[in-house]
């Protein structure tokens, strides 16, 4: 599903980051772990096409993330790649349904509301489905996060430290149901984190240094 | 949920800068519109009154009021003047002259003006009877369609005129009955407006003023029915106020100088309509120009305002938008979702000015058909409105087109790292 190959990258004046090779299946959950400073967001960046590193190739399935051209590869993310904040971020003059609506149109889909009825129901989600994303929980943002992430059944989902502003109790459900719903759409699951909480969950570890 | 409805959203999602935005423009596009909608329907009025009319001849005075109150019927007469001097523009067989009108003016009914006046005036604004006749005994009157219509004359009604134009009970002469005839055609010109007698009749409802205490004594006899021009200029010693005159050809040299002719040579004055509405219009375009202005630099400032409502809110939204990049959109999207932002205020903006406009003027056309008995329309559309809108949505465009651009060169990566 995702491979990648002597990834590195250099900021303008700083330290060079070399990340290790990554190689994970659809249906696989793997553990990025580091602490602040060793290049997670950027490996994260680079994973999701947001940022072209220097050297090295990002590969998703048959496609060379790189190679392809910036709207195209907006286009491709939109629709391949789910991704999933440590604060969850919305488009806040819309309410929670228009918002999964909306990662759909801009992926270039047909919206489903249908199938979003049905996302929102299996994330407890579907009571809030009016609402604007400003009037909801901290709990319910996260879990409307992760059901956008989900929304185009994505073949790569990538969480952001997802866990890190939630105590004990809901970081072992939020890590759950993120790994049940990536298996329900056969989707690889990265978390990048320097959550050491999670350290023992995931048989799949890398851990930056 | 397509970009247009997203920017709808976004707009509707910041009521108070969207208020600004709308109140200005409106206001600004709202005032152009209306300043074109007087402009359009003073110079609708006055060009269709013109009639072909090259000169109104009448008392000494000022030359404007003259055309205003011997044309347009908006304006008290400059005077009187006598049927002897005026009797060289009154015969029939003038070589220069094709057509010219008497008329006898200072009397009113409701606000209607009461003229006196042969049968000539409606072959000059080519009116038609449309039921009963033309009037010719004393008293006798023939009505102008929109005069019947604003007030329910039919024929067979009677009424008493009242000195000046101003609708007053105090100024009414009431020995005088006239007494409706006819009724025409309506013709979109002045004519409508008025109320045809014979000058005889005019002068009647006067000569009773004089003669008040002497009524039985008072004979009848130059009241003949008659209303031959033949007859009317045998009344040498009456009065009338002006004389509507068309030439035979208006490139005759001898008639170009007519004007200046009688202005210097006799105690009557000449004054040409078009040269006089033109100076109206001048008149009234030192003013019209200086709220055009105002009207334009709100319009302008309109336009800042939807610029750095928009720039502030990219701002607010900068994560928002990079989200949209990750959610697949590109950075086009981005740049026409702000340009659709700023053209879609600039429109509503518009189409609220455009409102305004129309419903001030609806209002303001009421009280001026009140005051001037001219039916001034508001609810019409001019093509004008196109121009203004096509207008808003440049402004719009203008506008928003910095913010789209850096909307478009968002970098995703620093504002998702920044903003964290």
């Amino acid at each position: 599903m995702l491979q990648t190959q002597s990834v590195a990258h250099q900021y303008k004046g700083t330290q060079r980051f070399q990340f290790p090779d990554i190689n994970c299946n659809a249906g696989e959950t793997m553990l990025i772990l580091g602490q602040s400073g060793v290049g997670k967001s950027t490996l994260l960046h680079i994973l999701a096409g947001i940022l072209q590193p220097k050297e090295g190739k990002v590969q998703i399935n048959e496609t060379s993330l790189y190679n392809l051209s910036g709207s195209k590869r907006d286009k491709f993310r939109g629709k391949e790649i789910g991704l999933i904040f440590q604060k969850p971020h919305f488009v806040q003059a819309l309410n929670a349904f228009d918002n999964l609506i909306l990662a759909q149109k801009m992926a270039g889909q047909t919206p489903t509301p249908e199938k979003i009825k049905a996302l929102l129901e299996s994330l407890n989600l579907n009571h809030r489905s009016d609402a604007m994303v400003y009037q909801m929980s901290q709990g319910e943002q996260q879990r409307l996060s992760i059901a956008r992430a989900l929304v185009n059944e994505p073949g790569l989902i990538l969480a952001d430290e997802p866990t890190s502003a939630l105590d004990d109790t809901n970081c072992a459900e939020v890590i759950k149901l993120m790994e049940t719903h990536a298996q329900k759409v056969n989707a690889a699951l990265i978390i990048v984190t320097h959550d050491k909480r999670l350290k023992d969950l995931f048989q799949k570890t890398i851990e930056l240094k | 949920m397509n970009l247009l409805k997203l920017a709808w959203k976004n707009i509707i999602h910041n009521p108070l800068s969207l208020l600004l935005n709308l109140v200005l423009l409106a206001l600004g596009i709202g005032l152009i519109h209306f300043i074109f909608l007087l402009n359009f329907q003073l110079k609708d009025k006055f060009d269709k009154n013109l009639a072909e009319i090259d000169l109104v001849i009448g008392a000494k005075g000022s030359p404007l009021q003259l055309i205003l109150s011997s044309m347009y019927h908006i304006d008290s007469p400059t005077g009187n003047i006598s049927i002897n001097e005026a009797r060289p523009f009154l015969r029939e067989g003038h070589p220069l002259i094709k057509r010219s009108v008497p008329l006898s003016v200072g009397d009113s009914y409701k606000g209607y003006r009461i003229v006196g006046t042969d049968y000539s005036i409606m072959d000059l604004y080519e009116a038609k009877i449309a039921s009963g006749k033309k009037w010719q005994n004393l008293y006798e009157v023939t009505a102008g369609s929109a005069v019947t219509d604003m007030l329910d004359l039919e024929i067979g009604s009677t009424f008493f005129s009242s000195h000046g134009l101003n609708d007053d009970e105090d100024l009414a002469h009431e020995h005088a009955r006239f007494k409706v005839v006819g009724i025409m055609e309506p013709t979109g010109s002045v004519i409508d407006q008025l109320l045809l007698t014979s000058s005889e009749s005019v002068w009647a409802v006067h000569d009773h003023e004089v003669e008040d205490h002497d009524h039985e004594e008072h004979d009848h006899a130059h009241h003949s029915g008659d209303m031959s021009r033949a007859h009317l200029l045998e009344q040498g010693e009456q009065d009338i106020t002006s004389i509507l005159i068309q030439y035979q050809s208006r490139t005759n040299f001898q008639a170009l100088s007519m004007p200046r002719n009688i202005n210097e040579n006799t105690d009557l004055q000449a004054a040409s309509p078009a040269i006089e509405i033109n100076r109206l219009y001048d008149m009234m375009g030192t003013g019209t120009k200086a709220l055009q202005l105002l009207a334009y630099l709100i319009a302008f400032v309109s336009a800042i305002s939807i610029f750095v409502s928009l720039l502030s809110s990219l701002k607010t939204r900068k994560y928002e938008l990079s989200l949209m990049r990750v959610l697949g959109g590109t950075p086009g999207t981005l740049f026409t979702l702000i340009v659709l932002e700023g053209v879609i205020m600039a429109l509503l903006g518009c189409v609220i000015g455009l409102i305004l406009s129309q419903t001030a003027m609806a209002t303001w056309t009421q009280e001026l058909t009140d005051k001037y008995n001219y039916p001034f329309s508001a609810w019409q559309l001019h093509g004008k409105e196109l121009w203004l809108i096509a207008g808003s949505m440049i402004i719009g465009f203008l506008a928003s087109v910095i913010p789209a651009l850096m909307a478009y060169k968002t970098d995703i990566h620093e504002s998702l790292s920044s903003s964290k």
